[in-house]
């Protein structure tokens, strides 16, 4: 299966990463070796073969409702690019 | 510059014929004269070391000192540090001074060991050859014209360049074990969930695992007794007894049985490198070990199964790096949508922006059968391989990479012929089992490891016999030229 | 041309934990932006998720309580897109394998009941919130709410009315209160609907294509909007227009529905299974130990009112419509006071006067006991029902007062004594010979007129079953 200029586009935008046409091109000549490369699973038979999805088949362990983290926003927001009254600010958002 | 063992140091600093403060001075002068040439460290924090060997000395003086305390050891910058900065390789992250630790970092916090500064990285340890980082490529000390490997290219060229005596490290495909074979050294990556993830920045979540980077078995090992543990911070840490990983390293290994999967042994692995394994094996056999044929069919397959999974998850992972609460953002932007956009273009090197592309494309609608569901399958059937495989032997053995290190540039304009070099390391990490790399020869002066590939929590043993060869070998002995000067 | 509505809901419901779902920050509400956002809900890099014990155990009581299918293995899975109040730019959610399956819900709407059929209710976290215009052309985002566990609940397209959804809705508010999972704030947003809404040609099966309205906190709200929505679709398809599928938004000032902006372009959302979390698994062991800790579900409750307390419907419903009344209901009844009675007084007198106070039963100033003790004087025949209303108004502001002495001070004791009544009715049927011989000639009405003189001549006082006793027992 091979991709297209446009698929490119599409996923660098639901990525939110910025790509120019150019950039799309050189992009769509690495990304299709390397599907390429993925291609080579398709001759793999995987009927009743359940999927793995962590290394170990152990279960997820549960936390007491407890309060354990207390207000740290001061030493947070230090590191963050902008906020106000302390809240994050970002580009206006219209819903 | 003295050539320093984990053990040599624990020992000197307990008999106090030394202080931390005077050997971490040592290693930030020699820091300071080899990492302008070597580009091992991101950040090297002075007053900060000093400050933890200070106070290590207190410690040892009032006789509370553990086996590591004011042995400087030096942490992947992937790892969380508190008020440290914290880039993981990345532009994104070129700000981030981390409020919080690790529960890697913490531990060696608590048993007093000294950070001695945070090591480059490929970005988001994407890479094999350390030359995605956006602080500069790392050089192999071993020929300055020659690449680490990765993505812990940092911690290996650091220890190698004698700048620190044992460093850690994570691996996800071979991170670990590759840049400890391309720089004579050896790194263990343990069972998946035997080291916290905690404060471990994520790169592909289902396959991360920190480990020990040294010059030995024995210094591994005492790495692994302050890493390894149960972390109740992470969903996915095993609850697993905890072991003195030091405890029978000196047994003798006679009657070990050792797989060699014919499969990495195919084409692909240059002659040379193979004849050093070979003659590694035989080493083995003189100290009382047996060989074993064994088969990883699917071997092949790691490859691409892994270039869907690790991608997939790195690109949720790395969502969160949207330039809204810490971070890059970038300068202008016109709204929230070009802000993103632009903040991820130029916060992500193209690595990293590749492998978000794939990984969104095989996650996206009408894709996730064929590829991520597919790939999920194929791990099991990977992770079979293996099962079937330590039926017939107790450990299994082969090349770490499949060749000795290569010219920087050389591979990085051809992502898949780099993606080749974690053939034979990759699966262990589908399959969530412990592999290891310890320096087994040189090929033309650069050195070559063997990779020792465990069952689950069979550290204790990998490390043993990683061990016992380096008691009758001086492979990871070698010094690259000049390192000590 | 006839329209037919088909209208399905997804709830949000909040779940009462002290802690998010997968960190232990606070979840408590109204607290200073960003202090309740721990490093986790900012999504620092290396933070990992740890699920709450007790969010799961409310999935569990909902399945239970709406007699669903519960997973003994369920997955987490990551719901991918990007928002500024989204930081990991993932929603952690379940995807394939929800914690709680097919279930149902009867619902009544009037005098007819229906049953409601559950899809599935998952467990997953709630985003920030953005206060747009925080700062001039900016968005300010507080990341306390992140993290706060919802179990969202999905119906199927079951329901064909605006009063049938808003019937569905309260009835699950009503549920989740009931059981415990969650305060019902619906002004805090703890229980927050998303209604999908089509219409189609009257009989036929092929459905329209919906609009979904998002977010919707107020029963009024959901009436309206699904009002206004059918409104406009049924104008859209009369006009010979389409439907696109869209997600609106209610502007409760207007009325009117509009599609978001932010939400046109179709959301390819890349769910996978969360690496972070592994399989949940529940044991039916631990499922038979919630099920034993679980209070009587309040349709059981209702059943057995009407059985063995011979309370109405109507009576039944509204005493189980909340916890918190049926709890009242029963704390009153213990000091063995007429269970209809009872119903009738805290349904009528005491809602009326919560109503009035905007005050909820838990926070009556009429205790239980106090109101039992009122309602037994009324059944031994100490005061009249009259006395009784006077009485409530009294220990409503002052619930210290003792009933006893009360009803001496105010002089509301009855006079049950049969001779002193026979005295007033002879009283009062001396003068009043003309009303005598009209209840003699058939007109019934006098005899109420005479009961009302006797009453007055007692001034209110005399108990009116013996008054109307006696004077039956004269004039025969």
């Amino acid at each position: 299966m091979s991709i297209t200029h446009d698929e490119i586009k599409k996923i660098a935008h639901l990525a939110r990463i910025k790509i120019t046409e150019e950039e799309a091109d050189a992009t769509l000549k690495k990304l299709s070796g390397i599907l390429n490369l993925i291609e080579d699973m398709k001759k793999v038979d995987t009927t009743n073969i359940s999927p793995m999805s962590h290394a170990q088949s152990v279960t997820q362990r549960l936390r007491d409702d407890v309060v354990t983290e207390t207000n740290q926003r001061e030493k947070l927001q230090k590191i963050a690019p902008e906020v106000s009254g302390g809240l994050y600010i970002v580009p206006q958002v219209i819903e | 510059m003295e050539d320093w063992s984990i053990k040599e140091l624990s020992s000197l600093l307990r008999e106090k014929k030394t202080s931390s403060v005077e050997i971490t001075t040592d290693y930030l002068q020699h820091i300071k004269k080899k990492n302008p040439e070597i580009n091992a460290f991101i950040t090297v924090d002075e007053n900060r070391s000093l400050a933890q060997a200070k106070l290590a000395d207190l410690k040892i003086q009032k006789g509370e000192g553990d086996v590591l305390t004011g042995v400087p050891i030096a942490q992947k910058d992937i790892f969380c540090a508190e008020d440290w900065l914290t880039t993981c390789g990345s532009k994104m992250l070129h700000n981030f001074i981390a409020p919080y630790d690790a529960t890697v970092v913490k531990k060696f916090n608590e048993v007093g060991a000294v950070n001695i500064g945070k090591t480059n990285m490929d970005e988001f340890a994407m890479g094999s050859s350390n030359e995605t980082s956006y602080f500069g490529g790392v050089k192999n000390p071993w020929d300055l014209t020659r690449v680490p490997g990765g993505s812990s290219g940092g911690s290996a060229a650091a220890i190698a360049a004698r700048m620190c005596p044992g460093a850690t490290a994570t691996d996800t495909g071979g991170s670990i074990r590759q840049p400890a074979s391309l720089c004579g050294l050896t790194g263990l990556k343990p069972t998946y969930g035997l080291v916290s993830r905690y404060g471990m920045i994520a790169f592909a979540s289902s396959l991360d695992q920190a480990g020990p980077m040294a010059k030995s078995s024995e210094d591994c090992a005492m790495m692994m007794n302050v890493m390894a543990g149960f972390d109740p911070k992470d969903s996915t840490s095993i609850d697993h007894k905890k072991e003195d990983y030091t405890k029978n390293i000196d047994q003798p290994i006679e009657g070990l049985k050792i797989g060699l999967p014919k499969e990495y042994f195919a084409d692909g692995l240059d002659s040379h490198v193979a004849k050093v394994i070979e003659s590694a094996i035989d080493q083995y056999k003189k100290l009382g070990a047996t060989i074993v044929d064994v088969s990883l069919p699917n071997t092949n397959l790691s490859i691409p199964v892994y270039y869907v999974l690790a991608p997939a998850e790195a690109s949720s992972n790395l969502s969160r790096y949207d330039g809204v609460r810490y971070g890059h953002r970038t300068s202008q932007y016109d709204d929230l949508m070009d802000m993103y956009c632009k903040t991820r273009q130029e916060g992500f090197g193209e690595e990293v922006k590749r492998r978000i592309l794939i990984g969104t494309y095989v996650l996206s609608a009408g894709y996730y059968d064929a590829y991520y569901l597919k790939a999920q399958q194929i791990r099991h059937l990977i992770s079979e391989d293996f099962k079937k495989a330590f039926q017939s032997c107790d450990l299994i053995m082969g090349p770490t990479a499949p060749s000795t290190a290569f010219k920087a540039n050389e591979k990085i304009d051809d992502p898949v012929t780099m993606y080749l070099q974690d053939i034979y390391t990759i699966a262990t990490n589908l399959a969530g089992l412990p592999g290891m790399s310890i320096p087994a020869g040189f090929v033309n002066k650069l050195p070559v490891g063997i990779q020792i590939i465990g069952n689950y929590f069979d550290e204790a043993r990998m490390l043993n016999v990683a061990h016992q060869f380096q008691k009758v070998t001086d492979w990871h002995k070698a010094i690259p030229e000049g390192a000590l000067s | 041309m006839s329209w037919d509505v088909v209208i399905g809901i997804e709830t949000h419901v909040q779940l009462q934990t002290k802690t998010k779902i997968f960190s232990g920050a606070s979840t408590a509400f109204g607290a200073e932006p960003n202090t309740q956002a721990c490093i986790l809900s900012i999504a620092l890099p290396g933070t990992l998720p740890v699920l709450n014990y007790e969010a799961v155990q409310c999935a569990i009581k909902f399945g239970l309580a709406t007699n669903a299918e519960i997973a003994s293995r369920s997955i987490f899975a990551r719901k991918n897109y990007f928002y500024p109040d989204l930081p990991k730019g993932y929603q952690i959610s379940q995807y394939e394998l929800p914690v709680v399956g097919k279930g149902s819900l009867e619902i009544e709407i009037g005098d007819i009941k229906k049953t409601v059929r559950i899809t599935r209710a998952h467990l997953e976290e709630d985003a920030g919130k953005s206060s747009h215009g925080a700062v001039q052309n900016g968005t300010g985002i507080d990341l306390n709410r992140a993290g706060t566990p919802l179990l969202e609940i999905v119906s199927e397209p079951d329901m064909t009315s605006a009063a049938e959804a808003v019937a569905y809705a309260k009835k699950l508010h009503e549920l989740v209160q009931w059981i415990g999972i969650c305060d019902g704030n619906m002004q805090e947003g703890s229980f927050r609907c998303d209604i999908n809404v089509s219409v189609k040609r009257a009989g036929t099966d092929k459905l329209g294509t919906r609009r979904e309205i998002k977010n919707l906190n107020s029963f009024k709200f959901i009436e309206q909007a699904i009002h206004a929505e059918t409104q406009w679709q049924i104008e859209m398809l009369e006009e010979g227009k389409t439907i696109q599928q869209a997600t609106v938004l209610f502007n409760p000032e207007t009325g009117e529905t509009r599609a978001m902006r932010s939400k046109e372009e179709a959301n390819d959302y890349r769910y996978f299974p969360d690496p972070d979390l592994l399989p949940l698994e529940i044991s039916d062991e631990k499922i038979n130990q919630i099920k034993e800790s679980m209070t009587e579900l309040p349709h059981l409750m209702k059943a057995r009112l009407e059985r063995d307390y011979q309370l109405s419907s109507y009576d039944a419903s509204g005493i189980t419509s909340d916890k918190h009344v049926a709890d009242y209901f029963f704390a009153t009844l213990k000091e063995g006071v007429e269970p209809k009675q009872i119903a009738n007084w805290i349904l009528g007198q005491l809602f009326s006067k919560l109503n009035e106070h905007n005050l909820s039963i838990e926070h009556s100033p009429i205790k239980p006991q106090v109101l039992s003790l009122l309602l037994k004087r009324i059944q031994d025949g100490t005061i009249s029902n009259n006395g009784a209303k006077q009485l409530f108004e009294k220990l409503w502001t002052n619930s210290d007062l003792e009933i006893d002495a009360l009803i001496e001070s105010e002089g509301l004791k009855q006079v049950s004594d049969s001779g002193l009544i026979e005295t007033m009715i002879d009283e009062v049927l001396k003068n009043n010979q003309t009303m005598v011989d009209e209840y003699r000639s058939g007109k019934e009405k006098a005899f109420n007129a005479l009961v009302g003189q006797i009453m007055k001549a007692s001034k209110g006082k005399a108990n009116p079953g013996q008054v109307n006793e006696l004077l039956r027992k004269k004039l025969s």
